[in-house]
């Protein structure tokens, strides 16, 4: 079976576009990323394109940047909807039956409000029973692990003012703002313990990854190539409590045990880390489930710096979903565009020095897990 | 002749039951292969263990549960009034449920993971469907410790 590589990517600077189309938005990120590559979109073999809110967005792609009739597999997997068009691509080269393949996500939010659904019944259930809004969802989530480690709403509040920190070396990112953390603690409060700097935004976006075959990516020359090490999918094994209360900590469990057994690398092998910090109460819970510290030493991990930048594994170097923004398709694949601009050095004022390996990780909810672990050809 | 009297409530969800005199109560569905409970009345097999035609009713012996997890919610969607606690609650002798947890300050102080609370039914915040009914729905209210 062939390795992959990942031969160009790109993404586009997220943010608010509401006189571009969604295929617009794709085809920017599909080109960026062929350029990347030195490809044209005629060397394309298959497409998996990714997209929760628009259909057949795939093919509209296509028909803005070069349609030549090869297989377009359009596809939504929540917030890991971008990830999973990288790991069916990963598996159609696998396959063997393809060289190079194109993963897309695009996602345009611009108006939306606050997203997640209500329950199925005859009257409004929000406020009723609960809420299904994603803060309030995410901050319970945040609130379970609180009782057990005793993490704190101060905690919680310093991945936000971390990660908008790390915002301020990238230009791609929606939001480049330092939030001091009496900024962060003391901004709306929209679901507690998540204030409003502590939940990702909702923004325009778009990435892409152009795929290749071991023997293409030699043709190609492996100066900038990035080889996937391991491409792991997961969903959420039966929970007593699930779903009326989303189990978003077994699907990672899962697929960054697998990803770590795929690869043979160790989670102290890393030098970075992009994790699916769609809210703040979220990141500490993903330290310990893709086993970057032990369980219940998430926030000494973040208090004693260890996950910032400059630390000894940094988490989130963007600025994470909550200042890079959320565009939920895009948003696996920016994952990924993050930690391969690492391991080819080119990341700036945010650069890690001397990256080798890195790991990307989405949650989406319902609820499904993508890892994936990268590394310099 | 009609099955259900007009003048009752409805059940907001699906393991609510309005009794003809009445009087609501919980009733879900459990597992006789492995003891998962479900809230939905139609399963054609189990998620957790694969079994198929294993559910049967059941209705718990006590409505006290403890309090797993909660977040104050301070914004929601369009129209829903705020403040109000959204908890999950975990039942002594049933499933776990998410619902409001009323009765107590809207405050992180005031509430503690793990404390007892009992189920109630009452009536849905005065929500009606589009033909005007009325609706009985779970909340969580604290059991004063005494």
């Amino acid at each position: 079976m062939s390795d992959v590589y990942i031969a160009g990517i790109d993404m586009i600077k997220f943010g608010r576009y509401p006189d571009k189309t969604p295929a617009l938005l794709g085809a920017e990120a599909v080109l960026g990323a062929l350029d990347d590559a030195g490809l044209t979109i005629k060397d394309v073999q298959a497409v998996y394109s990714g997209c929760v809110f628009n259909s057949m967005n795939g093919q509209k792609i296509l028909q803005q940047v070069g349609a030549f009739g090869i297989p377009v597999t359009n596809l939504s997997n929540a917030c890991a909807t971008g990830a999973t068009a990288v790991r069916d691509a990963w598996m159609a080269i696998r396959s063997g039956d393809y060289d190079v393949v194109l993963a897309v996500g695009v996602e345009q939010m611009t108006g939306m409000g606050m997203l997640g659904g209500p329950r199925a019944s005859a009257i409004s259930t929000e406020g009723l029973m609960g809420s299904a809004s994603m803060p309030a969802t995410f901050a319970e989530a945040g609130m379970e692990y609180a009782a057990k480690y005793g993490a704190t709403f101060e905690n919680f509040a310093s991945v936000a003012v971390k990660n908008h920190h790390h915002s301020t070396f990238n230009p791609k990112a929606m939001l480049q703002k330092e939030t001091p953390l009496e900024m962060v603690m003391g901004a709306e409060m929209i679901a507690y313990p998540n204030t409003k700097f502590m939940c990702s935004i909702n923004v325009d976006g778009a990435a892409a990854a152009i795929l290749v075959s071991e023997r293409k990516a030699k043709e190609l020359g492996l100066g900038r190539a990035v080889r996937i090490r391991a491409s792991a999918l997961a969903s959420d094994p039966w929970q007593e409590r699930n779903p009326q209360m989303p189990d978003i900590n077994s699907a990672t469990r899962l697929s960054a045990q697998q990803a770590y057994e795929m690869s043979g690398i160790d989670p102290s092998d890393l030098d970075l880390v992009e994790l699916h910090d769609c809210f703040a109460t979220a990141e500490l819970l993903h330290y310990e489930n893709l086993q970057l510290c032990g369980e219940g030493e998430a926030v000494r991990l973040l208090e004693d710096g260890e996950t910032a930048i400059g630390g000894r594994i940094p988490v989130n170097l963007s600025g994470g979903l909550l200042s890079k923004g959320h565009p939920i398709a895009a948003t696996g694949i920016a994952n990924l565009y993050e930690v391969c601009t690492h391991l080819r050095g080119e990341a700036g004022q945010r650069q890690q020095p001397g990256a080798k390996i890195g790991l990307a990780h989405v949650v989406g909810l319902g609820t499904c897990s993508a890892v994936h672990i990268l590394e310099k050809a | 002749m009609t099955d259900t009297d007009p003048a009752l409530p409805l059940p907001a969800m699906p393991f609510i039951k309005v009794e003809p005199n009445g009087v609501a109560r919980l009733e879900f569905q459990k597992c006789t292969a492995c003891g998962a409970f479900s809230l939905e009345t139609n399963r054609i097999a189990c998620g957790k263990c694969g079994a198929r035609g294993s559910f049967v009713a059941h209705q718990p012996e006590t409505t006290t549960g403890t309090l797993h997890s909660y977040s104050i919610v301070h914004r929601s969607f369009p129209g829903v009034a705020v403040p109000f606690v959204s908890a999950i609650v975990d039942m002594d002798n049933g499933p776990s449920l998410k619902g409001n947890l009323r009765g107590i300050a809207q405050d992180p102080e005031s509430i503690s993971l793990g404390m007892a609370v009992n189920v109630v039914l009452d009536d849905a915040l005065n929500r009606k469907d589009d033909q005007g009914n009325s609706y009985v729905c779970h909340f969580f209210e604290p059991i004063a410790a005494k």
